[in-house]
């Protein structure tokens, strides 16, 4: 019972927040919605038993959002929390689109005869995990380990001015 | 709370990334908008896990569910400075040439 009102209370608080992401009238204020939509999520992971995945989601995302605001700060030009903004386009046919995926979404999820529950839960989830990532799943986590690397590079190739052997724009305007 | 409930949260959240992601100009913004999808998505796959089959291997997927929404971020925030670097900008209309 207190899981359900615990859940319930996250579940609003996730989707609110989501929805003010494109409501409220400055990206500063988006980005700490986005953030408090991600940490209700990670919370109802808590509720699920997934305690490890539950933080790596709420630690991870606030720090994600953090770096978000500083690129918009970069990037706008101006002071985020500040400045009201409304950058939209096909906004009547978003709406109909995320409408229609609803509608979809939500029948078959209400229609599907889902199978009952098989195996329970490990004791210590955490532990279960590790043992997974250490074991039998070793080649997801090395592939997400080669994949992270390649993103890390080319992230860096993208958004370096210059290449490795190209003079550094900004050198040259200084000479 | 019930595997329908939970996952009617999660294609609630899911619908709003959506909206964003096609409706908004600016990069970051679009990039919200598909974070919030992936937020929706990590509940469902938590909510089928405990739901359905609560074994570790459940868990190691939302593992890479949540390194996949790392790796969009990151690329996402690479193009974002380079468009703004050549461009000066970061509107999507102003980068449809980059779809060819």
């Amino acid at each position: 019972m207190v899981d359900d009102i615990v859940f319930w209370g996250l579940a609003v608080v996730a989707v609110a927040s989501g929805i003010a992401v494109f409501r409220v009238d400055s990206m500063a204020r988006a980005t700490y919605a986005l953030a408090v939509s991600f940490v209700a999520v990670g919370l109802a992971l808590l509720l699920f038993g997934l305690d490890y995945l539950g933080v790596v989601v709420v630690l991870m995302m606030v720090m994600e959002m953090a770096i978000m605001a500083i690129y918009m700060i970069m990037f706008m030009g101006m002071n985020p929390a500040l400045m009201p903004m409304s950058m939209v386009h096909g906004k009547r046919t978003s709406l109909a689109v995320a409408g229609l995926t609803f509608a979809v979404l939500a029948a078959g999820i209400l229609l599907v005869d889902w199978p009952e529950r098989r195996g329970a839960p490990a004791a210590d989830l955490t532990l279960a995990v590790g043992r997974a990532v250490m074991g039998g799943k070793m080649l997801v986590m090395m592939t997400v380990s080669a994949v992270l690397f390649a993103t890390i590079v080319s992230a860096l190739v993208l958004a370096l001015p210059r290449g490795r052997y190209d003079d550094d724009p900004a050198d040259e305007a200084a000479s | 709370m019930t595997l329908q409930t939970v996952l009617l949260v999660a294609a609630a959240l899911f619908c709003v990334g959506l909206y964003g992601a096609i409706s908004q100009q600016v990069v970051v913004m679009v990039m919200m908008g598909l974070e919030l999808m992936l937020n929706g998505v990590i509940l469902a796959a938590g909510a089928f896990w405990w739901f359905l089959s609560p074994a570790p291997d459940g868990q190691v997927l939302l593992l890479v569910v949540i390194t996949a929404m790392t790796v969009e971020m990151a690329m996402g925030f690479a193009v974002a400075t380079l468009l703004h670097r050549s461009r000066g900008s970061d509107m999507t209309d102003m980068a449809t040439d980059l779809s060819r």
